[in-house]
């Protein structure tokens, strides 16, 4: 009884609560919903597509929901649509990408880290320059490289192999990445490095019991970049992979714009979601990781 | 006396250590940072420097030295193709950069609003960014699809006459392209942006409402130049991507129709991997390396000389 009176006398307190309806929040609201709206778009337009039968696409609105349900266009572009010259589907490719994705990642994440890792605390004579040379080499285009490998994976004979893929993947993705691990190492607070080293710790114990255990996250966010662009990359397989071991893009190109036979659009964008599945749900699921890796070498860099 | 002696092995290990030839010191960092300074000077200045060292051969399928100079230069830029292509990516450049930077821009001060659902939309934005260029260019060109696609929505609407042949129209197909290009690139530089305004100290805002500054008002003059460095990066990101163009258009128009969307990286892999002209596919690279470079140095120059300012103040 007391308390409420105390409370009544002090009246409500903060500022005044703002209406929820108003001009700024109309154009505001208004101005996001239609964006969303042109954004979602065509990700609906996909799914419905992928779930008519041919003919209801042929005759229907592209925006309007399946009559039918269907899941055959799935099936055929998993299983069974034609590139042209083979008629295997999408499943090749899949795994021929999980082939590339996983060494390619591993490799590439490996090598970045520990590098990260050297330059922020043992730089050597020379170290800075190899780095901004290595950071120059990001924003080069690639078709000033693409030849010149060509003839060092083919010396190694490794060209038109899913090896030599993971080769060129680990070297296109070292600029980005050993930005990323230097940048984080840098932040890693000098006396901590100090007091192993007066323990007796040498370079590698350094990096395997103190600076791993610390650096999760970052490895996380590799993990992302490095997942989401190497199943994205369309250039340097159809380049360096070899016709039997295409990736899933390349073969999801063929399929798609494949002069042969009538245009299953059904099938096509089943085909395309499948392909566009795995960065998705990498995207959905790590949130604001996902955000924090692209923009990791972009605002700090 | 034992302890002596260990002392004394000790002071000789010491020396030993600093007798060390320099090369040896710290030997472990430098055989961890081999593969990095083999992909600085192998990959990428060994192979530059190849490719324009054999930019002034006139190699076929395959490179050989036999040096004509300029020639494959003259060739380039006499050849419509080219014209087309470099006319191309300057209309996809001017376009993508302008509309990226504006909508992007203006969506991030939209979420930044204190906004309801915030992650949703940003989530919504920016999934695009995640997906290949490839599976983009192929949604896009299913709904620009002349016969079935959003033009079909809008004859059925009642506009019986209504054609959308953007994508066969040698005139306008490289806006699909950028239509394309911005729907999957502008969540991304929206936020970059987003950080960018929340880097901005909140008491700005408090001061410019202390004075009674509409909001816009504040955007423009204070905000906007405080992001100066934000803009840059995103403007060089995004620039040297659009140099890099490639997969967007085999995906979307294959540079058609009749050549009419093609773009210098396309240019390059043509020549290089389907028409077996190499060196003209290598002095099309080189050009777009040096433009690239144009853009970069500068750019270089300005964060560096700016770092080391912050170093001495």
């Amino acid at each position: 009884m007391a308390d409420t009176t105390a409370m009544a006398m002090q009246g409500p307190s903060g500022p005044k609560p703002k209406r929820a309806i108003s001009a700024r929040n109309i154009v505001l609201y208004g101005f996001l919903i239609v964006a969303a709206l042109y954004w979602l778009l065509p990700l609906y337009v996909m799914i419905v597509t992928s779930l008519k039968g041919l003919p209801e696409v042929r005759m229907g609105n592209i925006f309007s929901p399946p009559m039918e349900l269907t899941f055959e266009p799935w099936v055929k572009a998993w299983d069974s649509a034609c590139t042209g010259l083979y008629c295997e589907g999408l499943k090749v490719g899949f795994w021929n990408s999980v082939q590339i994705l996983i060494p390619s990642t591993i490799i590439s994440i490996v090598i970045a880290s520990v590098n990260g890792y050297a330059l922020s605390f043992w730089r050597f004579k020379g170290s800075e320059i190899f780095f901004t040379i290595l950071l120059f080499g990001a924003f080069i285009p690639y078709q000033v490289m693409l030849y010149p490998l060509v003839i060092i994976l083919r010396e190694l004979h490794l060209f038109s192999s899913l090896s030599g893929v993971v080769l060129i993947h680990t070297i296109f993705g070292m600029p980005i990445l050993t930005l990323l691990f230097r940048n984080y190492f840098a932040g890693v607070p000098d006396e901590l490095f100090k007091a192993a080293r007066v323990d007796g710790a040498g370079f590698w114990r350094i990096f395997f019991q103190i600076m791993l255990p610390m650096s999760l996250p970052i490895f996380v966010v590799a993990i992302i970049l490095q997942v989401t662009g190497i199943w994205n990359d369309f250039l340097f397989g159809i380049i360096y992979a070899g016709t039997t071991n295409f990736p899933m893009t390349v073969q999801l190109n063929n399929i798609v714009n494949s002069t042969q036979g009538v245009k299953e659009y059904n099938v096509n964008m089943a085909a395309t979601l499948l392909t566009g599945a795995l960065p998705l749900i990498v995207y959905f699921v790590s949130g604001k990781l996902f955000v924090r890796g692209i923009a990791a070498g972009a605002v700090k860099g | 006396m034992t302890g002596t002696l260990s002392f004394i092995r000790n002071i000789e290990q010491k020396t030993w250590w600093k007798r060390r030839p320099k090369i040896l010191r710290n030997l472990s960092a430098k055989i961890a940072a081999l593969p990095m300074i083999a992909v600085a000077l192998v990959g990428f200045v060994g192979c530059s420097v190849w490719s324009i060292v054999y930019s002034f051969t006139s190699s076929k399928s395959l490179p050989k030295e036999n040096f004509v100079g300029f020639k494959q230069y003259d060739r380039l830029f006499d050849s419509s193709r080219w014209q087309v292509s470099v006319e191309n990516v300057a209309i996809y450049g001017v376009c993508s950069l302008v509309f990226s930077l504006t909508i992007g821009f203006l969506l991030a001060v939209a979420l930044d609003q204190k906004i309801r659902f915030e992650n949703t939309f940003r989530t919504i934005f920016l999934y695009p960014f995640a997906l290949s260029f490839i599976v983009t260019g192929l949604v896009w060109q299913w709904l620009l699809n002349a016969d079935f696609g959003i033009a079909q929505v809008i004859r059925d609407i009642g506009f019986t006459n209504f054609e959308l042949s953007i994508l066969s129209s040698r005139e306008y197909a490289i806006y699909a392209i950028i239509i394309a290009g911005l729907w999957q690139g502008t969540g991304f530089v929206m936020a970059l942006m987003l950080a960018g305004l929340r880097g901005i100290d909140q008491d700005i805002w408090k001061a410019s409402r202390v004075d009674g500054i509409p909001a816009w008002r504040t955007y423009i003059f204070i905000v906007i130049p405080m992001m100066k460095p934000v803009f840059i990066t995103t403007l060089v990101i995004i620039a040297s991507g659009i140099v890099k163009v490639f997969d967007l258009v085999v995906a979307l128009t294959a540079g058609g129709p009749g050549g009419s969307s093609e773009l210098p990286a396309k240019y390059v892999y043509d020549f290089m991997f389907g028409r077996a002209n190499l060196g003209q596919a290598l002095a099309a690279s080189t050009i777009m390396l040096t433009t690239v470079l144009i853009i970069l140095i500068p750019w270089a120059y300005l964060e560096f000389s700016q770092k080391k300012e912050e170093s001495n103040g």
